[in-house]
């Protein structure tokens, strides 16, 4: 799909809790042919202290209705502004960004979220299961207050739940949950979250010789590779995480 | 009417608008937004004799009206350019320029050597102003004896046009554009990003890899400004004014200060179109201001 810069219509907005928010935007132009794991990077024209566009995730993408959503965390003025939109605002949109996550030759795939990492993988969720296949998946959070949109899961994925305080689901790390102690049981690993828990992942993904994917969240200026401000280490060098990411195979990334 | 164009030496621009290294790719990464062959021209990535892996991430950091960089000249040399990038971009039509950066005078002698060769590349850009590398750089462009070494040196193989970029991160900017001049430069650019540095209160270390960056975007516009009438003052050659243009007026501010021509930068990123929505502001400007070319208006300060 070419790339290019619209101003969607906010159509929809739930606020999750106080910093969560899942936005609804409809396009001015057809949305087909997006793939999951592709980003938007957004102009936030309100925040005066705002001054290079944010990249987020795509959270799903509705063909019919020409309609996109996006799942923020507010951590700062330029997220804290989508926060405060309102529906009927325009988002000025650059999209789509990236590359995609390569599901289509898994039977068994796991797919792991932490903190605004579950952005991505719902629509990786949703496209894994037009192929007939119902996908894991397992979120990790602090506590209970911080696990989101797991109930949008259920109709089409088998959902874990793990907290640090054992509030809500297992109690531990992701990595702690019963699921990792037969991971030979999946065929690949599609993880988005925090750095340290993507790190964590890949380790236990290698040492049980399965495939591993992660979503990186580097820093960009750009989106689509001209300033190389977003590089990630790999086995080929400095690679644009706009470009050739945001998605790697944990085989090609130095970690 | 109005008469966009404007010439280096021999060399014609059709519009004075260009895009700044580092910020525009090679001109591919934005077929999808403009037509390339719009612009007045197209200053491509630094590039340098030996393949550069640049600077460990992370290399950005957002400031008040602006960003720091510290990519450090990533590329993969020149002839890793001449053999696969050249021609992906040769068939542009508009002045595709190669900025040749590097860290000794010999390495500069050798890419514009190289250059001479390529009949779609009619000019370079010296970059001798380059903050992220540690070693010359930027080095050669902070004192008249050290940009007159490599300038000199360049312009005795390289024969088309060359455009000096000049280093705002000195005292006395004029003095070093003369040098460029007297050494045959026929242009000079500036300004290159200004010397700055981030720090993470929090976790109480700099954001950058490198402690200090390069400052670029609004922020830096008033000293480019200043810079430029500075050293319209002091050359007789034509000045390619940047640093901060976000939108038309911003360029009509070069113009007035000195500039024949303007580049943009760090606006791309922000709206990948700017470029072409300069050229029409230009236009709408010169059609208010009865100006008929661009000649007319450069240095029409009123002071
Ligand atoms: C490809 C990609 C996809 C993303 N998807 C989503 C998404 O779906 N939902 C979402 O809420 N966020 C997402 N992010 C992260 C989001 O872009 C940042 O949170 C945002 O840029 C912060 O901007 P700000 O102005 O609110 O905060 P700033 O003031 O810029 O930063 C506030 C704090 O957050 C930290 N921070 C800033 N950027 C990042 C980052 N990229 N990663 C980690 N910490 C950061 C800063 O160090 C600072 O401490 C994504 C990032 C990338 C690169
Ligand atoms: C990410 C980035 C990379 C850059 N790389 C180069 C470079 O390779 N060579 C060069 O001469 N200038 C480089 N520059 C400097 C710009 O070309 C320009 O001089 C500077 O950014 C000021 O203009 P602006 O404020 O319009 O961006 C770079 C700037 C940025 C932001
Ligand atoms: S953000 Fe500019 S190259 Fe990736």
């Amino acid at each position: 799909m070419k790339k290019s810069v619209q101003y969607f219509t906010i159509n929809a907005v739930e606020r999750l809790d106080a910093e969560h928010i899942l936005i609804e935007a409809v396009s001015p132009v057809p949305l087909q042919g997006i793939l999951p794991g592709q980003f938007v990077n957004i102009d936030v024209e309100k925040s005066k202290t705002t001054f290079l566009r944010r990249p987020i995730s795509i959270h799903d993408v509705d063909e019919a209705k020409n309609s996109m959503k996006i799942f923020v965390k507010a951590v700062g003025d330029g997220t804290r502004a989508i926060y405060e939109m309102q529906k009927g605002e325009k988002l000025n949109t650059m999209f789509p960004l990236g590359n995609s996550f390569s599901y289509s030759n898994s039977q068994k795939p796991l797919l792991v979220g932490g903190g605004f990492g579950l952005a991505p993988l719902y629509y990786l969720a949703k496209k894994i299961a037009q192929n007939g296949i119902r996908p894991t998946v397992i979120v990790g959070a602090r506590n209970s207050k911080n696990i989101f949109l797991t109930e949008k899961f259920q109709d089409i994925a088998d959902v874990h739940v793990a907290t640090n305080d054992g509030s809500l689901g297992e109690k531990g790390m992701v990595t702690e949950h019963s699921l990792f102690t037969n991971l030979e049981n999946f065929d690949k690993i599609f993880v988005c979250g925090p750095e340290p828990m993507m790190k964590a992942v890949g380790k236990i993904a290698v040492s049980k010789n399965v495939e591993c994917e992660v979503s990186l969240e580097n820093t960009m200026a750009c989106g689509i590779g001209s300033c190389l401000c977003c590089v990630a280490d790999t086995k080929d060098g400095h690679v644009c995480v706009c470009t050739e990411g945001p998605v790697f195979n944990i085989k090609d990334l130095k970690w | 009417m109005v008469d966009l164009s404007f010439k280096i030496k021999d060399l014609y621009f059709k519009n004075p608008v260009l895009t700044a290294s580092g910020t525009f790719g090679y001109g591919p990464e934005f077929d999808d937004f403009v037509d390339v062959s719009e612009l007045g021209g197209v200053i491509v990535k630094g590039t340098t004799l030996e393949h550069r892996e640049g600077n460990p991430y992370p290399r950005m950091a957002e400031t008040p009206s602006g960003m720091l960089n510290a990519v450090g000249l990533q590329n993969k040399g020149i002839d890793y350019f001449i053999k696969h990038i050249y021609s992906e971009i040769k068939s542009y039509k508009t002045n595709m320029i190669v900025n040749v950066s590097g860290s000794a005078v010999k390495d500069y002698v050798e890419v514009a050597e190289k250059l001479n060769h390529l009949d779609a590349i009619p000019a370079i850009e010296l970059n001798i102003s380059c903050p992220n590398v540690k070693e010359g750089g930027m080095a050669f462009g902070t004192s008249c004896e050290s940009a007159q070494s490599v300038i000199s040196a360049v312009r005795k193989v390289y024969k088309k046009v060359m455009i000096v970029k000049l280093s705002p991160n000195v005292t006395d900017i004029a003095s070093i554009a003369k040098t460029a001049e007297d050494e045959g430069a026929d242009a000079v650019s500036l300004i290159n990003t200004l010397l700055g540095m981030a720090i993470d209160a929090e976790k109480r270390r700099p954001i950058l890899s490198t402690v200090t960056g390069g400052l670029s975007g609004p922020a830096v516009k008033p000293v480019a400004l200043r810079m430029v009438w500075q050293v319209s003052k002091a050359v007789k050659i034509p000045i390619i004014g940047l640093g901060g243009i976000m939108n038309a007026t911003d360029a009509i501010e070069f113009f007035l200060a000195g500039a024949s021509a303007i580049q943009i930068g760090t606006a791309n990123f922000i709206d990948p179109e700017i470029s072409i929505k300069v050229i029409k502001g230009i236009e709408e400007y010169m059609l208010r201001h009865n100006f008929k070319t661009i000649d007319e208006m450069v240095g029409k300060l009123e002071c």
